[in-house]
């Protein structure tokens, strides 16, 4: 029932975020999307995960304010109203007809289909020794995953110092 | 169901915010939405009514815990997001230097 509460909320803090005007605020109604959402993960019983979102928000939260602040921001205005809105509403309803399709072939919540990790619940503890299911997956089960997110984080990180870089700008 | 509707309705406001408006900060929160959309979904898929958090103790059966492996993978994605946020920001920081806008429509210097 919490979820329901929590996910309404997200809902109208995101259109906050996109309606406000002033660039700060709907930065921050953005973090309040985000710390609800760590909420969210701490009922759906997912402790790792609320804690790995409360720090990413708050990384998150730091960079869009190093980007927003100390700009002076002129008004940006919208051109072109009634095109514009019509057509994004018509790739948003295109991409319902494709869910329409796809949300029936999901499971019923509440009720996984869990043939792989059944045998990760198993036989995780005798065969890792982690109490933590879920680290033992990321560590232990599928490392190569992690392996895979770290260079994603590396690339990206050199991806950030190649455009900030400042020597040998053509002018 | 209903909560995958919701959930999807979230989606939906990121996905408007990320194609209408013109502001790349805008751009940039309406992707960060999309992408809280997908983990929350992710995490929905994976839940078990009464489940309990899959972290073993002596009083715990495995029969209702929760499904770990989308948790173990939800958190990979996390991380994964991060280093796009940071990526996105330093490009839009990098385009307010050049062009001293974020208006999406006024940076054409590249028009042939």
């Amino acid at each position: 029932m919490e979820i329901y509460l929590l996910l309404i909320f997200m809902i109208v803090a995101a259109v906050a975020a996109l309606e406000i005007k002033d660039l700060i605020s709907s930065v921050i109604a953005l973090s309040a999307v985000g710390l609800s959402l760590s909420l969210a993960f701490l009922v759906l019983k997912a402790p790792n995960l609320a804690i790995t979102q409360l720090v990413v928000e708050l990384l998150c939260l730091i960079l869009l304010i190093h980007a927003t602040i100390k700009k002076d921001l002129p008004l940006v205005k919208d051109g072109r109203w009634l095109f514009n809105t019509v057509s994004t509403l018509a790739f948003v309803a295109v991409f319902l007809v494709f869910i329409y399709f796809a949300l029936k072939e999901l499971p019923v919540f509440g009720m996984p289909i869990m043939r792989v990790s059944g045998e990760y619940l198993d036989k995780g503890f005798s065969l890792t020794g982690a109490a933590n299911i879920v680290t033992a997956v990321a560590l232990k089960f599928r490392g190569l995953d992690s392996l895979g997110e770290t260079v994603v984080i590396f690339v990206s990180a050199i991806g950030v110092l190649a455009v900030m870089r400042k020597v040998g700008k053509i002018r | 169901m209903e909560i995958y509707l919701l959930c999807l309705v979230l989606f939906c406001v990121g996905l408007y915010g990320a194609v209408r408006k013109r502001n790349l900060i805008k751009i940039i929160i309406g992707l960060v939405i999309m992408e809280y959309a997908v983990n929350l979904f992710l995490v929905l898929i994976g839940y078990r009514l009464q489940g309990r958090a899959p972290i073993l103790a002596s009083d715990q059966q495995v029969l209702n815990m929760v499904d770990p492996l989308v948790q173990s993978m939800v958190m990979t994605t996390i991380v994964i997001g991060l280093a796009l946020i940071m990526l996105v920001v330093a490009i839009a920081v990098r385009i307010y230097e050049k062009y001293g806008t974020f208006d999406i429509t006024k940076i054409r210097k590249l028009r042939g």
